[in-house]
């Protein structure tokens, strides 16, 4: 209880600094709606084929502009030695990162929930037909996405080439949850019957985010040792 | 002293297999019934795909190892492990793709070996681009042991998520899978006699990257203290 009390401190710290400033979440809703425009502009798509491509192009653009928030995750706390101060603090690793973790995960929920309305408007999709489905997709995904990008985040803090380095290591890690979430917003999204094969990519999504944030919390301590 | 005999002897030892394997595979072993001669590709695809993976579970237990004990020989044994293991991904992809530019036409397909190998690929050659970031020796084996960490749970995940939606593969031939049948015996004995000549280059390799590692880890200590002074 007391690490979860202590990563709600962290994150409430990190959503307070990020309302304030609006460095990430302004740059990462920016980029993904232009990759929505450009996406509609390149492809031109007619409506069945938006049917095979709309899981894939809505989860794309998620995970590129996440990118850009999991970069500030970190490097938001070097100038005046912020990290340092944090991890000499009674804060526990773990809970520093969970909380890191929970700061990117409400952020990326709050730029999906743009991005899906910005998607809807542009594509004509009418997306709320099984809004429940959808968020519990889009919830169990996101926190897979955002504790991988909590844990690289901080591995590549003090790295040169910082901002090369995150998405050369997080994209190749997420593509067993990237396959399984795009399957099942393709399904939810027009309303298809899901198969008992459709609902092992729920298993999937369910184990990349247990065995990720077990493993994160485990290796917090060495990841975060400065 | 010792290891560099190691690695010359199982080197000759393995050029020594590798020569007659050779032999045996275009002298001596006939073109197989469906594929033609184009089978043969399979004498180092699969030892490659396998020596690989064996590679990436070994430098995981390295990995473990370094973070219990924080000694750095741990942790450039297993750097050097992954740098060998990728290469032989690269044979294992590189030669699959030429079988199934003959067979099937096309060089690649979405299988689930196929994108588990390229993924495995893709986060390892990560592992090895972060190592060539870190300055600080002791920083990079810890990041580097907790990516390797994360990189062998992914593949795994990788391996049963994709398997559930696309297999256009060949199915396992070799008796130990099959219960036997399915392939020549002939052919089987050469597959593994090149299998052990493949992965006795690569335990030479890793040995041998192993000594540079230390080396290089003696000249940048060296570095420091001249710096310091």
């Amino acid at each position: 209880m007391r690490t979860i009390g202590q990563a709600l401190a962290v994150a409430r710290k990190d959503l307070a600094v990020e309302l304030r400033t609006k460095e990430s979440f302004n740059a990462a809703g920016a980029f993904a709606i232009s990759i929505l425009l450009l996406f509609s502009f390149a492809f031109d798509p007619s409506p069945e084929m938006l049917h095979q491509i709309a899981g894939g192009l809505l989860w794309l653009v998620f995970a590129f502009a996440g990118a850009l928030i999991f970069n500030r995750g970190f490097a938001r706390e070097l100038p005046n030695e912020c990290l340092d101060a944090l991890l000499a603090s009674p804060l526990s690793s773990g809970s520093l990162l969970l909380g890191k973790a929970i700061a990117n995960f409400t952020m990326l929920i709050a730029l999906e929930v743009v991005s899906l309305v910005v998607f809807g408007i542009f594509y004509n999709v009418a997306w709320t037909f099984r809004a429940g489905e959808l968020a519990i997709v889009f919830l169990l995904a996101t926190w897979g996405i955002a504790i991988v990008g909590a844990a690289f985040g901080a591995m590549t803090v003090n790295l040169r080439l910082r901002e090369l380095m995150l998405p050369v290591i997080i994209y190749p890690l997420l593509i067993p949850l990237l396959i399984a979430a795009i399957e099942l917003t393709d399904v939810v999204l027009y309303s298809k019957q899901i198969t008992p094969d459709q609902l092992l990519w729920g298993r999937i999504l369910l184990a990349f985010d247990i065995v990720f944030t077990a493993l994160a919390v485990a290796l917090a301590e060495t990841i975060l040792v400065n | 002293m010792t290891r560099e005999r190691v690695s010359i002897g199982l080197a000759l030892a393995a050029a020594l297999l590798l020569s007659y394997d050779l032999y045996q595979m275009f002298m001596v072993l006939p073109d197989e019934a469906l594929q033609g001669a184009i089978y043969r590709i399979l004498f180092f695809h699969a030892p490659a795909a396998i020596v690989g993976m064996i590679g990436y579970f070994a430098a995981l237990t390295f990995s473990i190892l370094y973070l219990s004990s924080g000694i750095l020989r741990w942790d450039s044994l297993s750097a050097s492990i992954i740098e060998v293991s990728l290469v032989f991904s690269c044979v294992n992809i590189v030669t699959g793709s030429i079988w199934a530019r003959i067979i099937w036409g096309i060089w690649w397909t979405w299988d689930y070996r196929l994108t588990s190998a390229l993924v495995c690929v893709l986060i390892f050659a990560g592992y090895l681009m972060m190592r060539r970031a870190i300055e600080e020796p002791t920083q990079r084996a810890r990041l580097s042991s907790a990516l390797c960490i994360f990189g062998c749970v992914d593949v795994v995940i990788v391996w049963k998520s994709i398997e559930w939606f696309r297999n256009n593969h060949p199915s396992p031939v070799l008796s130990i899978r099959t219960g036997g049948g399915t392939m020549d015996p002939a052919m089987e004995r050469i597959f593994y006699l090149n299998f052990l000549a493949i992965l006795m280059i690569a335990i030479a390799l890793v040995l041998i990257r192993t000594r540079q590692e230390a080396i290089a880890r003696e000249v940048d200590s060296l570095r420091r203290f001249a710096n310091a002074v």
